[in-house]
């Protein structure tokens, strides 16, 4: 068994979202979803506490974090940018406009730029299929992309 | 009440039976690899993952999973047609198209549920090709994980959380990549894990099994400055049989003896002898704690027993604040392992480093039990080495035996002779029955009127009961699966409101008959049920049925230990636990 260490803040914040579901083992992914906002990833120690709060093991809590590719464990940028992969952005060329952010950002999928300052990561149909492809930064959904519009977006960011 | 017709028989089952169970109820046969299930045992596994148990359905599209659809009015349901057949030989296929294949060195060889599948399909080749998976093979001193051989059924993920709720094991990550692991994919052995080894006990395939010791005893056997002893544990001798060819409930006790003996073990002893000398200690304790209560003074009850090494690692876990709760008498290994080594071994004149002492358990946290330092002396263990039921049917074959042909032999004295108190101990509600017989007479000074306590047996997973100590009604519980654990201690951490004095609690299904290292069972509840109607049946057959009337107990104490809960007994006879629970630490 391990020994969890996580500053009090962090701990606190995650005590305060559990007990705004009422600590209810059924809210673990809304949990997550939340604290996933403030911390912007969920490392194993958030794990451990989030599963601690809900009294419910680590394990069920981990296997919900690796499942649902909206969550991750790498810490996310000060820009998350997902692209969407699926089947309706793909076949409209989703793939061309990930490889436009890699060289735009020389950042690889699931990992930081070195300044913090953006993440690079795909997921599965943000449900807004009829802008295929579509992308993502922060909250903010681009829709129709090509390639070339890549620059000009990322320059909305490094100003 | 329902009717439909399953290949074209008629049958009635009540509303919500699954097709499954209807066709199994009547006498068909449907393959299933993920489902399981322990009847009237609380434990079901039905994710409908595997797709094996497809049947077709007049006037449905699909084809229907006969575990997860309930039967209908007037269904007619066909298990074998062309079209189910190549469907399932389809499933199988493609499980096998990302399994490794290597049957001949696999543990699971000839006990596997995928291999005998593909033989009743007959799947001769496997025409899907491609990549496999792969993950890291990770083990604890019981249980050996293999996961590229998992076929995702999750029966081991439910018998953690559901059954044992030690939640050690998820199902993680997605697609090609799923699998079955710890949180964070660490070591078992650093997850919440608990050794139970129910998980081996389900497993369909060879991704999870037990750590095998064969080998280290045939060494120690064969190190001629050493002197080999062996212990068995009371549930392995109703259960080694079935891996002999017995019925289920066969007892065996003089056939393994005889086998024991040819296999080279200097002296074969019996668990049972110290499971008697557990009952005089933990009895004894019983009624300190009570005695102490009566007269106001504060004491931890109610008191728990502390047999099973799986429950044992479950508190230590989960419940670090009631640690004073659990009986300070080590388990019956324990103790033979501490009478062995520090009272047998200059009685043999071997000193107790060249005493090899192996036991023989229906268990696999037995082999994690044996390791906790607590129980050696300067690095020296109790015991040395733990093989399960299995291990030893192997170890058998290994040396060209055959347990039909041993004769019927004794076990050798004195750390033989037992008692029906002591045989009963693999059994769920055993222990508390056992302690029930000696803690009466000894606390009342009156010869017991009936010696069967009823109220313990049979297989519900939380028996309560009073018992009449001569005018001071006696409060017990005895629960088997730690789910079933966990609402006691729950219960006795909210201040007991049932007024309990003494819990019996065991991890696995119907006791250690059900343990993980028994012959597997294949989610057959019925062999599980032989096994204890044998237990029962081989305590009636006993002389003595009452532990202190052991006469190889009544003399250790005389010429060694004194009295039960003495110095010298709770210096070799008693442990301590330890707070092994997850801790959150604040940093700034």
């Amino acid at each position: 068994m391990a020994n969890i260490k996580l500053s009090e803040d962090k701990i606190q914040v995650i005590k305060d979202i559990a007990k705004s579901f009422n600590n209810q083992a059924g809210e673990v992914i809304n949990v997550l979803h939340q604290v996933q906002g403030k911390f912007g990833y969920l490392p194993a120690e958030v794990q451990e506490v989030v599963a601690h709060e809900l009294n419910i093991p680590v394990s069920r809590v981990y296997g919900i974090v690796s499942f649902y590719s909206f969550f991750t464990m790498n810490p996310k940028g000060e820009h998350p940018i997902d692209i969407c992969l699926g089947t309706a952005c793909y076949v409209r060329g989703a793939e061309k406009v990930l490889d436009a952010f890699k060289r735009a950002l020389n950042v690889e999928i699931g990992k930081c730029t070195p300044d913090g300052k953006f993440s690079l990561n795909t997921l599965r149909c943000v449900g807004a299929c009829g802008l295929a492809p579509v992308a993502m930064i922060g909250d903010k959904v681009y829709g129709r992309l090509t390639p070339d519009m890549v620059p000009g977006i990322l320059a909305e960011y490094n100003a | 009440m329902i009717n439909l017709t399953i290949d074209n028989k008629p049958i009635q089952v009540p509303e919500g039976t699954t097709i499954l169970k209807a066709a199994r109820m009547n006498g068909i046969d449907i393959p299933t690899l993920c489902y399981f299930e322990l009847d009237g045992m609380k434990f079901e596994n039905k994710p409908g993952g595997c797709r094996v148990c497809v049947v077709e359905v007049k006037g449905r599209r699909n084809l229907a999973p006969a575990c997860a659809t309930d039967c209908m009015e007037g269904m007619e349901v066909f298990t074998h047609t062309a079209r189910v057949i190549n469907a399932r030989k389809t499933v199988v296929e493609l499980i096998l198209s990302d399994h490794p294949n290597d049957c001949l060195q696999c543990e699971k060889n000839g006990d596997c549920e995928l291999q005998s599948l593909t033989k009743r399909l007959g799947i001769k080749e496997i025409p899907f090709k491609g990549e496999q998976s792969h993950y890291r093979k990770d083990s604890t001193l019981s249980v050996y994980r293999d996961m590229d051989k998992c076929v995702m059924c999750r029966r081991c993920e439910t018998m953690c959380n559901k059954f044992q709720t030690a939640g050690a094991l998820s199902g993680v990550n997605r697609g090609f990549q799923a699998v079955v692991a710890p949180a964070f994919e660490q070591n078992l052995g650093d997850s919440s894990c608990i050794n139970c080894g129910q998980c081996v006990q389900v497993c369909p395939v060879g991704a999870l099994t037990l750590v095998d010791n064969i080998s280290d005893v045939l060494k120690a056997i064969a190190d001629p400055t050493k002197k080999v002893i062996v212990q068995t544990a009371p549930a392995v001798r109703v259960a080694l049989g079935e891996e002999f060819g017995m019925k289920p409930g066969e007892i065996v006790t003089g056939k393994m003896a005889a086998a024991l003996r040819r296999l080279g073990f200097d002296k074969v002893f019996d668990t049972d002898w110290s499971a008697d000398l557990t009952i005089m200690e933990e009895g004894t304790e019983l009624l300190q704690r009570l005695g102490k209560a009566l007269k106001g003074e504060k004491v931890a009850l109610p008191m728990f027993t502390s047999c099973c090494p799986a429950w044992v690692a479950f508190y230590e876990k989960n419940f670090p604040d009631l640690l004073e709760y659990p009986s300070t008498a080590k388990s019956p290994q324990g103790m033979f392992g501490a009478v062995a080594k520090n009272y047998l071994a200059p009685k043999l004149g071997v000193k107790r480093e060249d005493l090899v002492v192996v036991s023989i358990m229906p268990c696999l946290a037995k082999k994690s039990e044996r390791a906790r330092e607590e129980l050696s002396v300067n690095g020296d263990p109790d015991v040395n080495f733990v093989l399960s039921t299995r291990e030893l049917a192997h170890m058998i074959r290994q040396c060209n035996l055959n347990l039909n042909d041993m004769p019927e032999e004794d076990f050798d004295n004195p750390l033989g002779q037992s008692t029906g108190a002591g045989v009963i101990f693999g059994a769920t509600g055993g222990v508390m029955e056992a302690a029930l017989r000696t803690a009466y007479e000894v606390h009342t000074g009156k010869t017991l009127p009936r010696i069967d306590f009823e109220e313990t047996r049979g297989f519900q997973g939380i028996k309560e009961a009073t018992i009449d100590f001569d005018g001071f009604p006696l409060k017990i519980a005895v629960a088997y699966s730690l789910a079933n654990a966990r609402i006691l201690m729950e219960q006795v951490r909210n201040g007991n409101p049932n007024g309990y004095h003494f819990i019996e609690v065991m991890a696995c299904p119907g006791g250690c008959i059900g343990g993980a290292g028994q012959p597997y069972h294949h989610g057959n509840s019925d062999i599980i049920r032989k096994r204890m109607e044998a237990t029962y049946r081989e305590d009636a057959g006993k002389p003595i049925r009452k532990s202190h009337e052991n006469p190889d107990i009544i003399a250790i104490y005389k010429e060694y230990y004194g009295e039960p809960c003495g110095h010298l007994s709770h210096e070799q006879l008693h442990t301590h636990y330890f707070d092994r629970s997850d801790k959150i630490e604040s940093t700034k």
